[in-house]
């Protein structure tokens, strides 16, 4: 009986899988230098961002495609993939008007309603969202808002051409472009992404968020965000992602930089739905991502809150790198998988100054036949004293078929280092949902009740507005799904 | 109240209710005792709708519905509340905010409206106190970490918030000590109406001299061999449950 209830829920559609029917611009297959040239030319970029392009393209074919994490998966056939489909449409968009219908009716099925956006403007609204849809950025709204408190907020092409020493001076500081097969590949092919500049002691008025679609087929989503806090800064940045459901494996491989200067806190906040393949494993995202930020100097901050109920496969660790004396890493994080899912993912936190602090909250939740990994790294380098951390690493399984791993690696090379390390594994049982469904709790809002229950120090964490999205996605993604 | 005729239920092969009889009626205090393994705990999780259990046979009206054809939580909305033999810990999932989903889905059923955050909050005061349960436990996640006496008030608490009709205690006496026994048995027999019957399922005769019965059942082997008033309790605890044994043993 109990499988049945975990069948019927499981079957569970996945409810942003449709396609918008829209005449894209997009490459012929295949990855050399001249693809790249072109993609460059196509997006008008000036010499040195080709020539840093080319340097990672050269040091990728040199790299292998990493293979220690704990997941199984048919490796992408590089030459097989599209590099650059965007929605054709005019050149420059003076206004939302321009923008195809289509694409517009595309974000409002996904609840993100950019006309909405448009009547609010000069009515308060605190999201300013940048839309990406397959390799470009569709809108960015407030952007003249935002404008006002000298807020850069906009697509990275258009950072590029309109600012770019600030884009040249931050790119690769926190991901160098070699830094990883993955990076390298994202540093070579790139094609739109965020940017977001808060000058000195501006309090960004309003959450930033991005939002990113894949729709195009045979393609793959290789985006890049940077974000710079200058000093005493503050920002709250969200990201949001769904992709259509189809049969083949897409990759989604991007590169999030984040550098906090001197008193500056950045908090990035992700709820990560790409489509996670259908109940046989057939189909999905490869979610293959380097997220890493730099507390460059003193007193900054940065905290990474995580949501990843979607993706075939994913492989990803926001990082930070302590380098300022007395800064902060926080990394929070809820990962989700069921079915045939697959998630190796966790964080490292890189102690170079001296007290620094960082927080470690991770929660894993398994069901269906799905494997759920934690990796994560604490590092304390010579010379960071009085450096601590403390991390709690909890495991839910559901049902008897997943897996749970934890692989947590701590490397201290300084004595005056705190490091705490906390790990526990429960299980959802049958019992706790009868007992739900005695108290007149059927067994969806019970699974429901239980995992918000057990995500709640990290879901606290979300902005408002998103940590109600995030319970629905929890409660959608795991109905159920008890054996 | 509720009206249980030869019901038969089994786990497996094995048949462990083989045709209870029972009928309870408003404002009526049933006592069921037993050794060991006759049955008591199966028929009370048949009776909540526990999936371990294949009915076989028989017919279980409550309130004029057929129970069986319901599921668990339309059942626990009807009005049917079980308290725990050993309540189940959900950590981090607050006793209010547990309860108050019980109480709005119970709502629901019904038909009606929400209940707001005041009234029910103003409902947990009055209801703690009568059960003397500790503020501070109302606020802690559901169970987790609870002693054994106060995961056994907290039962009584959740039994005072829901107001069923049908309570039935499962060894609600099992690990308690005296005076953790008494606030217990206080709280249900406050809890008692007209309007609402408790079925209490004990292996001692201990508890029933706080919840007077006004009938006791005898179960034995699936089925209840010897009904009474309270009195049959006191000759049981004379006799120990070897006689009942002896007496029926044959009749099998």
């Amino acid at each position: 009986m109990a499988n049945e209830i975990l069948e019927e829920h499981i079957n569970k559609d996945y409810e942003w899988g449709f396609v918008t029917d829209i005449e894209s611009d997009k490459f012929l297959p295949g990855l050399n230098e001249s693809v790249i040239s072109s993609l460059s030319k196509k997006k008008n970029e000036p010499e040195w961002m080709l020539e840093f392009r080319l340097k990672a393209y050269r040091n990728w074919l040199n790299m292998v495609e990493p293979e220690w994490a704990h997941v199984s998966y048919t490796k992408p056939n590089f030459q097989d993939i599209s590099y650059y489909s965007a929605p054709k449409q005019k050149k420059e968009l003076a206004s939302l008007d321009e923008v195809d219908p289509e694409l517009l009716k595309t974000f409002e099925k996904l609840g993100i309603s950019l006309e909405e956006q448009k009547r609010l403007t000069g009515v308060q609204s605190n999201i300013a969202v940048d839309a990406v849809f397959d390799s470009v950025s569709v809108k960015t709204t407030f952007r003249e808002t935002l404008a006002e408190k000298g807020v850069i907020f906009c697509s990275f092409s258009e950072a590029v051409q309109e600012h770019p020493e600030l884009v040249k001076k931050y790119m690769g500081m926190a991901v160098p472009a070699t830094d990883n097969f993955y990076a390298a590949l994202n540093s070579a092919v790139f094609s739109d992404g965020s940017f977001c500049y808060i000058p000195k002691g501006v309090r960004c008025p309003m959450e930033l968020s991005t939002y990113f679609r894949i729709n195009a087929s045979g393609t793959g989503q290789f985006e890049r965000t940077l974000i710079v806090a200058d000093e005493g800064s503050y920002v709250s940045y969200l990201e949001g992602c769904t992709a259509p459901q189809r049969d083949e494996n897409q990759l989604h491989a991007a590169v999030v930089e984040i550098i906090a200067h001197k008193d500056a806190e950045v908090k990035y906040s992700t709820v990560q739905n790409w489509y996670p393949g259908d109940k046989d494993g057939k189909g999905g995202i490869y979610n293959f991502v380097t997220k890493r930020g730099i507390c460059l100097e003193d007193n900054s901050k940065i905290s990474w809150t995580q949501v990843e109920t979607g993706s075939a496969v994913t492989w990803k660790y926001p990082s930070v790198i302590l380098k300022g004396n007395n800064s902060v890493g926080e990394f929070y994080s809820v990962a989700v998988t069921n079915n045939h899912q697959q998630a190796d993912t966790g964080t490292k936190m890189i102690h170079i100054g001296k007290n620094t602090r960082s927080t470690i909250i991770s929660k894993g939740i398994s069901a269906g036949v799905s494997n759920n990994s934690y990796r994560g790294l604490v590092q304390i380098k010579k010379g960071a004293t009085n450096a601590r951390n403390f991390s709690q690493c909890d495991s839910l399984l559901m049902g008897d078929k997943c897996g749970a791993h934890t692989f947590p690696y701590i490397e201290i090379k300084d004595k005056s280092a705190v490091v705490e390390h906390e790990a526990t594994t429960s299980k959802i049982g049958e019992d706790q949902l009868f007992y739900c469904n005695q108290r007149g709790i059927d067994t969806e809002k019970a699974i429901g009740l239980i995992v918000n229950g057990y995500c709640k120090e990290v879901l606290n964490k979300l902005p408002m507005e998103f940590a109600v999205e995030a319970q629905k996605l929890l409660a959608i993604s795991l109905e159920g799904s008890v054996g | 109240m509720i009206s249980i005729k030869n019901l038969k239920a089994s786990i497996g092969e094995k048949e462990i209710l083989r045709g209870i009889n029972l009928e309870v009626k408003a404002g009526e205090v049933h006592a069921i005792m037993g050794p060991n393994g006759s049955g008591k705990s199966t028929l009370s999780s048949v009776l909540a709708g526990r999936e371990d259990y294949d009915v076989t046979d028989g017919e279980v009206i409550f309130n004029g519905k057929n129970l069986l054809d319901m599921s668990p939580e339309d059942r626990a909305r009807e009005g049917l509340f079980l308290a725990f033999q050993y309540p189940v810990e959900i950590p981090g999932v607050s006793n209010i905010n547990f309860l108050r989903t019980a109480v709005n889905e119970i709502r629901a059923y019904h038909g009606q409206e929400e209940m707001s955050a005041k009234d029910f909050l103003a409902l947990v005061k009055e209801k703690q106190k009568l059960v003397e349960l500790d503020s501070k436990l109302a606020n802690r996640s559901v169970n987790e970490g609870f002693s054994g006496g106060e995961k056994k008030r907290n039962e009584i608490f959740q039994m005072a918030m829901l107001q069923p009709k049908l309570s039935i205690l499962d060894e609600t006496d099992s690990g308690l000590d005296i005076d953790a026994l008494r606030i217990v048995a206080n709280g249900v027999n406050k809890l008692k109406s007209k309007d609402n019957a408790t079925i209490v399922i004990t292996h001692y005769q201990r508890l029933l001299d706080y919840i007077v019965p006004d009938f006791v059942h005898i179960l034995y082997k699936g089925r209840i061999v010897k009904s009474g008033g309270k009195e049959l309790a006191l000759e049981l605890e004379a006799k120990g449950y070897d006689e009942i044994k002896k007496e029926f043993e044959i009749a099998e």
